[in-house]
């Protein structure tokens, strides 16, 4: 039941027209080419299993390149041992990847859908985010790093949409990621992999393909628990991670014809979170909205919106706006009612800004 | 492990009259189990057994100490059996290993051949005139329902389908050997089962067009059939989660005395989840008639069974875990009729669980996600849909008994195809389920987070009602 993504027409047309991913503050690459988001994914795996011989991707169907070609190319050029089919079976695959881990390896590891996590759910959470502590540091499975596709693609239902990361988020030891761009996933990815912690990292299915941009060749990485301000602004602090940035970008510029000016941040480590970044923003335009995906209720927004208002609740002149999906399983032909869409967000912002 | 306490330490008070040397009961974890009275009383599920036995058994424990003191009695005694719980075990001199694999494989149960003959020996089937035709036309119906369906997926009328070409026996001949009471717990490769107990062109049509009629309310992707007037459980599209599932419903019916039992069917993929493993012990161990169909097709999308198991198939696992198993050719609708019939009589009277490996070829893509030519040869996939086409092959036997011809055929086929194009055309017409659906069934009732959630949605609607669908009555 993998699907390919298809075009969705929505979508396509707003990111073909303005999607930045990139900062303001970042340097556009030069010597970069275009790329998509699963090309980029793609490139990082090249050069994580490149860099380090003792570095493994494996996962159901990923020998032929995943049902989202993440993988293609992988197997051909460093062999069978090293990039390779499991059987079909989520808490095989983590349980075997921790075990891989925990003898000084790098385990970069698939779950084909983020939805088909939680067979797993308890390898990553009583073992891998664990492993650590319970041994006093004995031991240890820090070259973990779970990739999954997470997210709406539009015609998914519930059991290809899912965004469970708040599941993950509640989880110390753990580390969440979740990036927004090809230039983004490609640096991000290659930390995770590097990074002496066990990550899980989300990738925004539905930018697969349409998310395209300039992403240099070579290995470069960008730093975790590192909120990013991706666009300044004075009246209110939009928060998000992965795929709802470009949403919420896109609610941005039609704010601003309305001359609210709206800062916009992307979280990209879900935990450990960078608070000060959110924290500084929010002391400077004194009000907030968080959008995400999953279900409103218990998700990540609810641990932003608690935490930012312990930090700054002098300063806040607005409640905490949180636009997220319904407390819903995910609907097929609702699919567009469910979601925190542009306008949902912009009419928030406006009464946010007005309160 | 509370035997094994109960035991040893009975059994070191038996042993203090023997050897000076006395081990304590602690080596084995002292104050744990439940001490047994003096003599000694064999543990629960132990048969009657003697010190000399229980004293061999405990070797494999594997404490140095135990097994010093051990060998000492151990000469005295010249048992060839360990009783042991499962019954009596032989014990013998050489180190031998299990072999990975027996030296041949299971063989595969078969009645009809590649001409649609059956084999002389078998046992006649008892699929007369009546169930015969209407098996042969069910898996047409079948064939040409994946047909035009998987083209209005690719012409972007639906978003998904998914076939069930060359698993069209397994489908059909499966369904026909139950009874409307058995309950059904499918994967997503057995909409044929659905269509023998007479789910209509138009109740799938309305599925995968998620429309108003549509019984899961457009919630679920295409193919996503279930229906409670036909016992067949909505298919969810998490990998083996039904398995287990199909073990408790199989307990209520034992439970509740119903001479029926419940079938569970799943794919060689399916067979590496956790949820495989539980269901199949879970069963054994409760007794319930619960029918394991496994098909055998394999594929699991681009991976194929060499990296998926290195067992010999599935069947072995049957065994493995204390079931009555068979292998069958999945090509052929009488061996798959028979089996099920079989399986579906011993599991109801015996109440216990049956295996079925049925050997097959998933002929089609994946899914119309999937592009099969990328990973597996078109060769293969032709030697498949033709030479051992199943359906072909149960025609020829249905020709034979002069059931069938190339008048029924051409007449089935186009009125199939007409019925299902109108049913089409009506399924993507009507109206989607209106939006107060998206809110109900979350649980019996709406709780007051979605009303909230329900009343802010419509103030958005009425605000930017561009955005949103119209075929979705709001
Ligand atoms: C828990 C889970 N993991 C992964 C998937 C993705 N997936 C869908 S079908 C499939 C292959 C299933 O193969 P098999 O059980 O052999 O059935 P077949 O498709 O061959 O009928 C996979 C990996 C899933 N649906 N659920
Ligand atoms: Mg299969």
């Amino acid at each position: 039941m993998a699907m390919a993504l298809r075009t969705i027409g929505r979508r396509t047309s707003f990111l073909r027209r303005g999607f930045s991913s990139l900062s303001e503050a970042t340097k556009a690459p030069t010597d970069g080419k275009l790329i998509n988001l699963f090309s980029a994914i793609n490139q990082a795996l090249h050069i994580a299993l490149d860099t380090d011989p003792r570095s493994y991707v494996f996962g159901e169907d990923v020998r032929f390149g995943g049902v989202f070609r993440c993988t293609t190319g992988l197997a051909d050029k460093f062999g069978r041992n090293r990039v390779f089919n499991t059987p079909l079976c989520e808490q095989g695959i983590v349980g075997f990847a921790i075990g891989l881990a925990a003898m000084g390896n790098r385990a970069i590891a698939e779950i084909q859908f983020a939805d088909y996590i939680y067979p797993a759910f308890d390898q990553i959470v009583n073992e891998a985010a664990k492993f650590r502590y319970r041994s006093g540091n004995e031991f240890n499975c820090g070259g973990l790093t779970v990739r999954t596709p997470y997210g709406a693609v539009g015609h998914g239902g519930h059991y290809h949409s899912q965004s469970p990361e708040s599941f993950f988020c509640h989880v110390p030891g753990l580390k969440v990621v979740i990036p927004r761009s090809p230039f983004q996933a490609k640096g991000l990815l290659l930390s995770c992999i590097r990074d002496p912690n066990p990550v899980v990292f989300f990738e925004p299915k539905w930018l697969y393909r349409l998310a395209v941009e300039e992403v240099p060749q070579d290995d470069y990485m960008l730093p975790l628990s590192e909120a990013e301000v991706i666009r300044q602004g004075t009246d209110i602090t939009l928060v998000g991670w992965g795929a709802q940035l470009s949403v919420l970008e896109q609610a941005c510029e039609e704010a601003a014809k309305e001359g609210i000016s709206c800062e916009l941040i992307d979280l990209r480590t879900l935990i450990p979170w960078d608070k000060e970044t959110v924290e500084a923003s929010v002391r400077k335009t004194g009000k907030l909205l968080v959008s995400h995906e999953a279900p409103l209720t218990g998700g990540f927004g609810a641990e932003i919106s608690a935490s930012i208002a312990e930090r700054c609740f002098l300063r806040l002149e607005a409640p905490v706006a949180r636009i997220c999906g319904l407390d819903t399983p995910f609907p097929l032909v609702y699919e567009q009612f469910y979601m925190p869409t542009k306008n949902k967000i912009l009419d928030a912002i406006k009464a946010t800004v007005k309160y | 492990m509370a035997a094994w306490f109960t035991r040893s330490s009975g059994l070191a008070r038996l042993l203090s009259r023997r050897t000076t040397k006395m081990a304590s009961p602690a080596i084995f974890g002292s104050g744990l189990g439940p001490l047994s009275s003096d003599p000694p009383m064999p543990a629960p599920g132990f048969g009657a057994s003697s010190a000399g036995e229980c004293l061999r058994s405990l070797r494999h424990l594997g404490s140095g100490k135990a097994g010093e003191m051990m060998s000492q009695v151990d000469d005295r005694c010249g048992d060839q059996m360990l009783d042991f719980p499962g019954g009596k075990v032989a014990f013998v001199p050489e180190m031998r290993f299990l072999p990975a694999s027996p030296s041949e494989r299971i063989n595969c149960y078969r009645v009809l051949d590649y001409n649609g003959q059956t084999f002389s020996g078998s046992r006649f089937p008892e699929v007369g005139k009546e169930v015969a035709v209407k098996m042969y036309s069910d898996m047409i119906t079948l064939q040409v329902m994946d047909t035009i369906f998987y083209e209005a997926q690719r012409q972007g009328r639906i978003s998904f389908y998914l076939t069930s070409n060359g698993e069209e026996a397994i489908n059909v001949a499966s369904a026909a050997a139950l009874t409307m009471d058995d309950i059904v717990f499918p994967q997503y490769r057995e909409p044929g089962v659905l269509l023998w107990r007479g789910f209509t062109l138009h109740e799938f049509a309305n599925q995968c067009f998620g429309n108003k009629l549509d019984y899961g309310k457009g919630r679920q992707m295409p193919i996503h059939y279930g229906s409670n007037r036909l016992n067949y459980y909505t298919v969810s599209s998490p990998i083996a989660t039904q398995i287990p599932q199909a073990v408790g419903a199989a307990y209520s019916l034992k439970m509740d005395g119903k001479k029926a039992c419940t079938i569970t069917y799943f794919g060689d993929g399916a067979s590496s989840e956790g949820d495989f493993h539980a269901a199949l012990n879970f069963a054994a161990v409760l007794e319930v008639p619960v029918i394991f169909f496994c098909r055998n097709n394999g594929w699991a999308i681009s991976t194929p069974t060499t990296e998926q198991f290195r067992s010999d198939g599935i069947v072995v696992r049957g065994q493995a875990y204390g079931i009555d198993s068979i292998r069958v050719d999945g090509n052929d609708a009488l061996a798959v009729y028979n089996a099920v019939h079989a399986a579906r009589e011993m599991a109801i009277q015996e109440c216990k669980p049956i295996f079925i490996e049925a050997l097959t070829y998933r002929a089609g893509h994946h899914s119309t996600s999937d592009d099969s030519t990328k990973y597996r040869s078109t060769d293969e996939i032709e030697h498949w849909r033709t030479a051992r086409d199943p359906v072909s092959r149960f025609r020829k036997w249905v020709e034979r008994n002069g059931w069938w011809s190339d008048a029924a055929e051409e007449e089935h086929r186009g009125n199939t195809r007409k019925e299902l194009l109108r049913a089409i055309l009506i399924a993507e017409r009507a109206e989607k389920p209106p939006l107060s659906e998206l809110f109900t069934d979350v649980y019996d009732h709406v709780p007051s987070n979605l009303h909230e959630q329900e009343k802010l949605l419509r103030e958005t609607i009425k605000k930017h009602p561009v955005e949103y669908p119209s075929d979705v009555p709001v």
